[in-house]
């Protein structure tokens, strides 16, 4: 009982602290320069783990589907069932979950250590709004960054399977695209990805800045609320794609 | 005496069920240097945050230049922010900037001043706290010390009218105390500033402040003039100024004693 009224507090509470981010994110087209900061270093974090990832799931997607496929005979088709499942599911979800775990939990962190380190309340005690500088800056960078990190990681997926379908199993070049070109639909199938990976940055992002500013001000806090980020932000992840994938392929 | 900068009127304020204040009523004077003094866990840095606005009193209200802290608007509390200057205990100073850039950093948020000027402006206040080589240094470069005298100077950075320092003596040299102690004093009257500091080093704080208020378990137990408090006979006063463990001041935090806790054990 005790544990359902404090998940409803949290819940209330991360709902007030989302509406005064958003009340802060004009502000920003003003101060841009923090966007980008926090953008490059999101970026600079999950780039590097999102293309090998993206690779090594191409690659053993490849492989693994062309060995049922030969028995059908219909390898060709190779390319375009490696690229659905990339745009559609693997991209959103898998660069989801890295971005959960490598630049939400960092961000989770640094706010935590900000806020242990008093750091936020001396910013309150300068007339500056913690959450409109320091906050609302993060949330942005994480919900502009997560559709960019899917669209790379698919990207690199598909040329991941391309190098050990093509180069190594012998399927046609020119099937490997021309089934992709002609059957991947651009709105059904590159768009849902893109609305999939902006709901996840959202979801993910909040989590992360919430956790962060929320936590116990003490370094066990903060590594509780890191591990909790990473927990919270993949269930839910996983839990919204089912919900967005019922939604989008009725 | 003219009215005082800041009214303090039956402030209660607890956290979860034990009291921090109970029922405190104070009057801190424009143009003075008042020593808040008390035992360590008294809640002299609750006071200084409850004076911010970034705590909610229970009950009772403070007034900061005739304006009541915890009923203004947001924009107001923040417009009367940058008239307060405040120094931490830890410093608070954003990790992620250069020491300049820490000093800078109300600057730029709350003026329009070319960079030339800021310039100029955060090197003066680092001169002061004798840190002006030092501007490039990330804080964590920076000894404890080193970092307290850095948020001195960013506390002062917006010259406000009034500074809060908590702890300022804690981890310096003699020579950088000699040279904060004078400065805290130089500042004051030169700006005509309102000064709170909260220490525990007696000398010091004694040397520099104008009136003394002295806090323990939720009440002020004695307020005055340095004078008066110099040479009051209280108990109170006698035992915080020289130093004693007996008297009514409490050295141990409140609850069972230990003989009770020891035979708790033994059942
Ligand atoms: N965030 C908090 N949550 C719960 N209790 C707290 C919190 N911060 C402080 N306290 C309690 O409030 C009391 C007063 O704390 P405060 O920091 O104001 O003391 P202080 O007088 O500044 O002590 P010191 O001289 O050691 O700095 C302490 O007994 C402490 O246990
Ligand atoms: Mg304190």
């Amino acid at each position: 009982m005790k544990a359902l009224i404090n998940s409803v507090s949290r819940l209330g509470r991360g709902t007030i602290f989302l509406s005064k981010i958003l009340a802060g994110i004009p502000q920003l087209f003003l101060r841009f320069q923090l966007v980008v900061q926090q953008v490059y270093s999101v970026g600079v974090q999950t780039l590097f783990i999102t293309l090998i990832a993206g690779l090594f799931v191409g690659m053993v997607l490849a492989l693994q589907l062309y060995y049922t496929l030969t028995t059908f005979g219909a390898t060709d088709t190779l390319g375009m069932i490696v690229d659905l499942s990339l745009v559609r599911e693997l991209g959103p979800v898998v660069a989801a979950l890295l971005f959960a775990g490598r630049a939400g939990s960092a961000l989770t962190a640094e706010i935590g250590l900000m806020k242990a380190t008093e750091q936020l309340s001396g910013l309150e005690m300068m007339a500056v709004d913690p959450v409109h500088r320091i906050i609302a800056p993060r949330f942005l960078a994480g919900f502009i960054s997560m559709p960019l990190l899917a669209a790379i990681f698919s990207a690199v997926g598909i040329l991941g399977a391309y190098s050990v379908g093509v180069d190594l199993l012998g399927v046609d070049s020119g099937a490997f695209w021309s089934q992709i070109q002609a059957k991947v639909d651009f709105y059904d199938d590159v768009m849902n990805g893109i609305i999939k990976s902006v709901v996840f940055g959202f979801i993910v992002s909040w989590i992360a800045v919430f956790e962060g500013y929320d936590c116990i001000p003490t370094s066990e806090g903060v590594a509780r609320a890191t591990t909790r980020t990473v927990v919270h932000s993949s269930l839910a992840v996983l839990a919204m794609d089912f919900v967005l994938t019922a939604i989008m392929y009725q | 005496m003219t009215q005082a900068l800041i009214q303090i009127r039956n402030l209660h304020f607890s956290r979860g069920r034990s009291k921090i204040f109970d029922g405190i009523d104070m009057d801190i004077h424009a143009g003075r240097i008042t020593a808040v003094m008390g035992p360590s866990g008294t809640g002299k840095t609750t006071l200084l945050k409850l004076i911010g606005g970034q705590l909610k009193p229970d009950a009772g209200e403070i007034m900061v230049d005739g304006l009541n802290v915890h009923q203004l608007k947001r924009a107001d509390l923040y417009k009367l922010r940058q008239k307060m200057g405040m120094l931490f205990q830890s410093g608070a100073l954003l990790t992620d900037l250069s020491v300049f850039e820490n000093i800078a950093y109300p600057l730029r948020e709350h003026t329009n001043l070319s960079d030339s000027l800021i310039r100029s402006m955060v090197l003066i206040k680092l001169q002061a706290v004798g840190l002006s080589s030092a501007h490039h240094l990330m804080p964590s470069e920076l000894s404890g010390g080193m970092a307290r005298r850095v948020a001195l100077a960013r506390a002062m950075a917006l010259d406000p009218m009034m500074i809060m320092y908590d702890e300022p003596f804690t981890g310096q040299d003699p020579i950088s105390l000699g040279v904060l102690v004078k400065l805290i004093r130089d500042t004051n009257n030169a700006l005509k500033l309102t000064s709170i500091v909260v220490s525990h080093d007696v000398d010091e704080t004694l040397s520099i402040a104008d009136d003394v208020k002295i806090i323990s378990q939720g009440k002020v137990v004695a307020a005055g003039t340095k004078e008066e408090i110099k040479h009051s006979d209280s108990p109170w006063v006698r035992q915080f100024i020289d130093g004693q463990a007996d008297g009514p001041v409490p050295f141990h935090y409140p609850g069972d004693t230990i003989e009770q806790q020891l035979l708790q054990d033994i059942r």
